[in-house]
């Protein structure tokens, strides 16, 4: 036989061995049960999260001692990814994916089952805590978040003060006519986009349930047209546009950076940003350590009111999950329920807590005195929009379709507003279609 | 070497046992002999096929298939990935910011040609000078992301080195799509021409040194030098640069990706098929995306091969 034949058998053979790779696991249907007695808990578990900062700052391990003080038996080890959805989805394709894991939005919902242990049913676990549906399938739930978070505007009170604004503005009007007050009256930029960060821009999807206090906003993208006059998606986009294109923005967005964006906030160099009750945390700490006081970090809601109130959407931040292929899923079910109920976490970030029964945390008393009405959006429909989404390629939960929009408004991109949008429309309402399959 | 191995066989044999059959002695160390040389291989053919063949085979199954990634099911779609590739020109209008590195790289070649030409005269900081040419190229390329952020930002490095020679321009430098993309085309000219400079230099200076004596006392100029010596010595390795430039320049990623992200109409076609694979999920798609430019720039590769062959070079 020929050198070259043999090579050419060897590659031959390598070429067809991996034809059917990509299908882990299909183990279907497990549940992470809630153990009785505590202290017979066993095992090691591996909880694999996004916070890296708390992981290295020895936070986490507070909180894995504090656990430990109920469950004795069970040894918490974290594992903080930087690039989370890149790098977890690529590890979801083993069985090796930690015992706690936060789901990742490149899940498909239906998919849940095959991926997470269930945590008991929606009927029983909605007494409870919030947001069950949001990872609910046939009736059962796979995940929980340990925080709920709302959108809004992360505004320094001095300076909104100081350009004569000192109530919430209640249309989008309103909000742009405060904002050329802010640039006539003082040296802040009235609006930063953090362009060039991206995902700080897709902040401005969740306008949706805000603009018309409506729980049922979801069933709408997914059901209607997201950009059709009036409809949520438009309202806060026009808001966006608008904005931008009154020069009420960062002279050169392109080069926009998140990480100072904080201090500046804080010191008073820029006046407002569409973030959520998540940031609020972040901006007090930049102004701890820029010198500045951290009472001047405001947050208002979107400008909109029916009926006299403003409406706050409370959603979850990523929802915690047990491996269905963990070997220790009592104790990574006992670190989900503790660290759910029972740790300082939601209060430590300032958030508002996933229990039903739980007081708003104290940053959110200026909602109360204004009483803004919390809402929760059904997601119910959530996993289809997402198909559509993806479908249709537009990404309502990606940076660029924003960033083009920004664009548009700052004329470094050819067409009109509407154009745009119809555009947006279009491929929305196509995508539905062929999405339903 | 082969005298070598049969005189230990030989010796080997006649120390041990009398009169050992010399034939299969022969044929076991010919056997052993054939052997070495894959023995020696295993590593690298091992790497070479786990980690480019593998995963290309895999690619091009997933090309034929709707999965999205993650999940546990796939179904096949034929050449459904292919059709939707052609029929949407969206998906091919990014090659229109390939242009922009293309023009680049032109003129990056342009520029690496004439310092290799100027620095292999008897030039003085000459090894100075090379340190500094090459020296973006050992750079990571995310560092280099980062660092022209800061160069571009507004009053940034970029406006400041300006302002010292009182020019004020006000400009955005990544603001519109002509500009952005001229900038960082601009910084991949930076960090790739000293690749181009170093091969350039390597093949002047492998042309033999009598030849611009006699030149010289011919009465040659350095232009004519430069015409009749260096040009055409170096024109096997100035058609693998202008390859390597094509499907560089086609396949531009780290660059826009770190600094833009692919805003501001700077997305090239590799940004879309990443976005396309794992902000969307269409790994069918992306991987059909991924040999589509794989298959172009094979046949911009044949085809330039093909106007420019490869001839063999004989100066003297």
């Amino acid at each position: 036989m020929n050198r070259r034949h043999i090579l050419a058998m060897v590659v031959g053979a390598a070429l067809l061995v991996p034809g059917c790779t990509g299908t882990g696991g299909s183990s279907k249907g497990a549940d992470a049960k809630a153990a009785d007695d505590p202290s017979k808990v066993t095992g090691t578990i591996k909880v694999l999260t996004v916070r890296t900062d708390l992981v290295q700052d020895g936070t986490m391990k507070k909180y894995a001692a504090q656990f430990n003080k109920t469950y004795p038996k069970v040894k918490v080890e974290f594992e903080a990814l930087t690039n989370y959805e890149a790098e977890v989805k690529i590890r979801m394709n083993t069985e090796n994916y930690g015992d706690v894991l936060l789901i990742p939005a490149v899940i498909k919902k239906d998919d849940y089952p095959k991926f997470f242990a269930s945590l008991g049913t929606q009927e029983e676990r909605s007494k409870k805590y919030r947001f069950t549906d949001f990872t609910a399938v046939d009736g059962k739930v796979y995940g929980q978040s340990p925080v709920g978070v709302s959108p809004g505007f992360v505004y320094n009170k001095r300076v909104w003060k100081e350009a004569g604004v000192t109530d919430w503005p209640t249309t989008p009007a309103q909000f742009l006519q405060d904002l050329k007050a802010i640039k006539a009256r003082t040296d802040a930029i009235p609006y930063y986009t953090n362009f060039s960060a991206g995902w700080t821009l897709t902040s401005w999807t969740y306008v949706n349930g805000s603009v018309h206090c409506d729980p049922k906003a979801t069933d709408k993208l997914a059901a209607g047209d997201p950009w059709a006059q009036g409809a949520d998606l438009r309202v806060g986009d026009t808001l966006l546009y608008d904005t931008v294109k009154s020069g009420l923005i960062e002279k050169d967005p392109t080069t926009s950076n998140w990480e100072e964006s904080k201090p500046r906030t804080a010191k008073g160099e820029i006046a407002t940003q569409w973030l959520g009750t998540w940031a609020i945390v972040q901006f007090r700490d930049a102004a701890k350590k820029a010198g500045v006081n951290p009472d001047d970090i405001g947050f208002m809601p979107y400008p909109a009111q029916v009926d006299g109130t403003f409406c706050a959407v409370v959603s979850p931040d990523y929802n915690q999950a047990v491996n269905v292929h963990s070997a220790h899923k009592e104790a990574a079910r006992a670190w989900i329920d503790w660290f759910t109920d029972k740790s300082t976490y939601a209060k430590d970030n300032l958030a508002i807590s996933p229990l039903k029964n739980a007081p708003l945390p104290e940053v959110m008393k200026p909602y109360e005195d204004a009483g803004v009405k919390f809402i929760e959006v059904d997601d119910s429909k959530g996993a289809q929009v997402k198909n559509i989404d993806n479908q249709s390629e537009i990404g309502i939960y990606a940076p660029e379709y924003r960033q083009n929009l920004v664009d548009l408004a700052r004329g470094a991109r050819k067409g009109d507003l509407d154009g745009f949008l119809a555009d947006l429309s279009k491929r929305w309402t196509e995508a539905r279609k062929t999405a339903g399959s | 070497m082969t005298d070598i191995t049969e005189k230990t066989a030989f010796r080997a044999g006649a120390g041990a046992a009398p009169a050992p059959a010399p034939a299969p002695a022969t044929r076991r160390h010919r056997g052993w002999r054939g052997l070495t040389p894959w023995l020696f291989l295993i590593a690298p053919l091992g790497l070479l096929i786990t980690f480019t063949y593998a995963p290309i085979a895999n690619m091009v199954a997933y090309s034929f298939t709707d999965w999205d990634g993650v999940s546990p099911e796939l179904h096949y779609t034929g050449v459904g990935n292919y059709t939707e590739l052609f029929t949407r020109k969206d998906l091919f209008q990014v090659f229109f910011v390939s242009g922009y590195y293309l023009a680049a790289s032109a003129f990056q070649i342009a520029a690496a040609l004439y310092f290799a030409t100027i620095l292999s005269f008897d030039v003085r900081f000459r090894n100075f000078f090379k340190g500094v040419l090459f020296f973006p190229y050992l750079i990571n390329g995310v560092a280099i992301g980062f660092v022209f952020l800061y160069f571009f930002q507004d009053g940034g490095t970029l406006d400041s080195v300006l302002s010292l020679f009182g020019v004020h321009v006000d400009h955005a430098w990544l603001g519109t799509p002509v500009s952005a993309n001229t900038s960082l085309a601009g910084v991949s000219v930076w960090r790739y021409m000293g690749v181009n400079f170093v091969l350039f230099l390597g093949a002047i200076q492998s042309i033999p040194g009598e030849l611009y004596e006699a030149a010289e006392l011919d009465g040659a100029s350095r232009w004519h030098q430069f015409r009749y010596i260096i040009a055409p010595g170096i024109k096997p390795v100035v058609t693998l640069t202008v390859i390597l430039s094509i499907s560089g320049s086609l396949s531009a990623f780290e660059i826009p990706y770190i600094m833009t992200g692919g805003a501001t109409g700077t997305e090239t076609f590799v940004i879309q098929t990443l976005n396309l694979a794992f902000r969307f999920n269409k790994t069918g798609l992306a991987s059909a995306a991924a040999i589509v430019l794989l298959l172009i720039i094979l046949l911009v590769t044949w085809v330039q091969r093909r106007l420019v062959p490869d001839d063999k070079v004989d100066l003297v």
